[in-house]
């Protein structure tokens, strides 16, 4: 997907409708820049897919190209947290608790199948979350069981490039609807 | 001064209980750890599972044979292809088929490439756990390797799914033999580069050696399998002991020591990585020719009756126990999973040792956890 396709981010329409002014758009995509290329992941991982993403920071994939190259194992330290896994119903107050813990701002990556819709415990199980979105808000959807590892840098590609969009307005935006959920 | 000893003798009688999980990078997962300190000595580990229970062996009552091997790739996803062997195994021991020699030979093949990553990537974090994070990419790197003959076969990475009930789902890759012949010639040489990094090191038998003791009257009562129970000096070894697949035409060591600390159970497993390649270098280049597959009915269907079957997977015995009523899915499956199992001798093996040294131990162990919760 070229840039210039990215279209499905209100943010980015909203800021061509409206015309904001040159300095506050300088800014903004100075802080964006910034941070879409330090994108520190959590080490959260709760199956398969943690291996791929462990793959995914190994040297033949190597995360670190495109600065997410440290794992941090708090959630105050995260920007960015890949919910790599199922979630279950005992695990999905945690995950809850992991994404308060985060500081603004905080994106989120559904990696496989699980996280997106529960993947193969979609039907008959009685434990697994269908879908991590119904327990905090999902940025990107990486699909696989479990997703290659070139499937989850393409997602954090698509990261960078929707922080790249954001500007002052659409943050607080994002952040007031993320404290309601 | 002799108050204030005092005073930090009441200090030290309290016990101070801390939380290890279910978010933490040293429990592999998402298993939590309940662990009461004095100091820091550690006086009891208590183990909270559940945190990634799916249900499978409730799911399994609701679907078909064939269905159920693409579960069982997910509970153990290290071992992903014996599981698969596992369940399919016991579908054709109840229905009395007799497979191929080619599909037991592959078969075994595969069982020992899924053991040599999955202990090379024990190797890489469990020295990323003991803070040697060159053993990750080392361990991670020829990894790889093997993920790449698996493509080419199976069409997937790391789960699998190549084994179904009657044979395989396909035939092996006309590369296959060449390209497993060339990783075993590169890591026969990329192996002693492991023990020059990590075994030899001294800081790191510091923190191993004579920690986490298991004796082996321990480890027969707990019931642990795999290489924690071999280093313990438990011969128990499913493959020696009731040989399945092609595991009675190989000639292979069964790696045991005696010692059972958490040194030891990382040289099982080295070992076994080399004793791996000793099976794959036999079995290699006598790949008989036939089918790859026997032709089974379109909808399996189990005679009444219980069935049980064990396999040794990269961490112990995994064993498979179906109950069947006649129908097209089964009335009960159990999985005998060998992590739950070790990880009960956990509180034991870590009592009396550092907190620090708690990560080693549970590391040794090699803890997938939806194995544990199923």
């Amino acid at each position: 997907m070229k840039k210039e396709e990215f279209k499905d981010n209100e943010s980015l329409e909203l800021l061509r409708k409206s015309g904001t002014n040159i300095l506050l758009t300088t800014v903004d995509s100075v802080i964006n820049w910034g941070r879409k290329n330090s994108l520190w992941p959590l080490t959260f991982a709760t199956s398969c897919c943690g291996i791929e993403m462990m793959a995914t920071g190994a040297p033949r994939h190597d995360f670190a190209r495109f600065g997410m190259e440290v794992y941090r194992a708090s959630p105050r330290q995260a920007d960015v947290i890949v919910v790599a896994g199922t979630i279950v119903n005992k695990m999905a107050p945690v995950l809850k608790r992991l994404y308060d813990q985060m500081s603004e701002p905080k994106y989120v990556v559904a990696m496989g199948a699980c996280a997106i819709s529960g993947g193969p415990f979609f039907l008959n199980s009685y434990s697994v979350v269908k879908g991590v979105e119904h327990v905090i808000p999902v940025d990107v959807y990486v699909p696989g069981c479990p997703p290659r590892p070139e499937a989850l840098l393409y997602g954090m590609l698509q990261l960078q490039r929707k922080i790249e969009t954001e500007n002052i307005k659409s943050r607080k935006k994002r952040i007031a609807e993320h404290s309601t959920k | 001064m002799e108050e204030q000893v005092k005073t930090t003798g009441i200090n030290e009688q309290e016990e101070y209980v801390i939380n290890m999980g279910p978010q933490h990078p040293s429990t592999h997962g998402v298993l939590r750890l309940v662990v009461s300190l004095k100091g820091e000595i550690v006086k009891n580990v208590e183990p909270h599972v559940g945190y990634i229970h799916r249900g499978i062996e409730k799911m399994c009552e609701s679907i078909t044979y064939p269905q159920i091997i693409h579960l069982t790739d997910r509970m153990d996803y290290l071992s992903a292809h014996i599981n698969n062997e596992a369940v399919c195994l016991n579908v054709e021991k109840a229905l009395e088929i007799e497979i191929p020699d080619r599909v037991k030979v592959i078969r075994t093949i595969m069982a020992e490439l899924t053991r040599i990553q999955s202990h090379q990537l024990f190797w890489a974090t469990f020295g990323m756990d003991l803070g040697g994070l060159t053993c990750f990419f080392y361990g991670l790197r020829d990894r790889e390797r093997i993920l790449d003959i698996w493509e080419e076969t199976c069409g997937s990475r790391m789960i699998v799914s190549y084994s179904c009930p009657g044979g395989l789902m396909y035939d092996i890759h006309p590369n296959f033999q060449k390209r497993v012949k060339d990783f075993i010639k590169y890591f026969r040489k990329t192996l002693p580069e492991y023990d020059q990094l990590l075994t030899g090191n001294v800081i790191f038998r510091e923190r191993t050696m004579g920690i986490g003791k298991l004796s082996l009257e321990d480890a027969v009562s707990f019931g642990v399998t795999g290489p924690v129970g071999r280093a313990a000096g438990f011969s128990c070894d499913v493959r020696k002991y009731e040989p399945y697949s092609a595991y009675d035409r190989v000639k292979f060591n069964e790696v045991l020591f005696t010692e059972g600390d958490t040194y030891h159970r990382y040289l099982v497993r080295m070992e076994e990585m080399r004793e791996s390649m000793n099976i794959i270098d036999q079995l290699i280049d006598n790949i008989p020719e036939g089918q790859y597959a026997v032709k089974m009915k379109p909808v399996i269907k189990l005679p009444e009756g219980e069935y049980y079957q064990r396999v040794e997977t990269a961490r112990g015995e995994l064993g498979v126990y179906i109950v069947s009523d006649g129908n097209k899915n089964p009335f009960r499956i159990k999985f005998r999973s060998p992590n739950f199992v070790n990880l009960a001798a956990l509180n034991m093996m870590s009592k009396g040792f550092k907190i620090a040294d708690l990560v080693a131990i549970s590391g040794s162990l090699d803890l997938i956890i939806p194995d544990i919760d199923r």
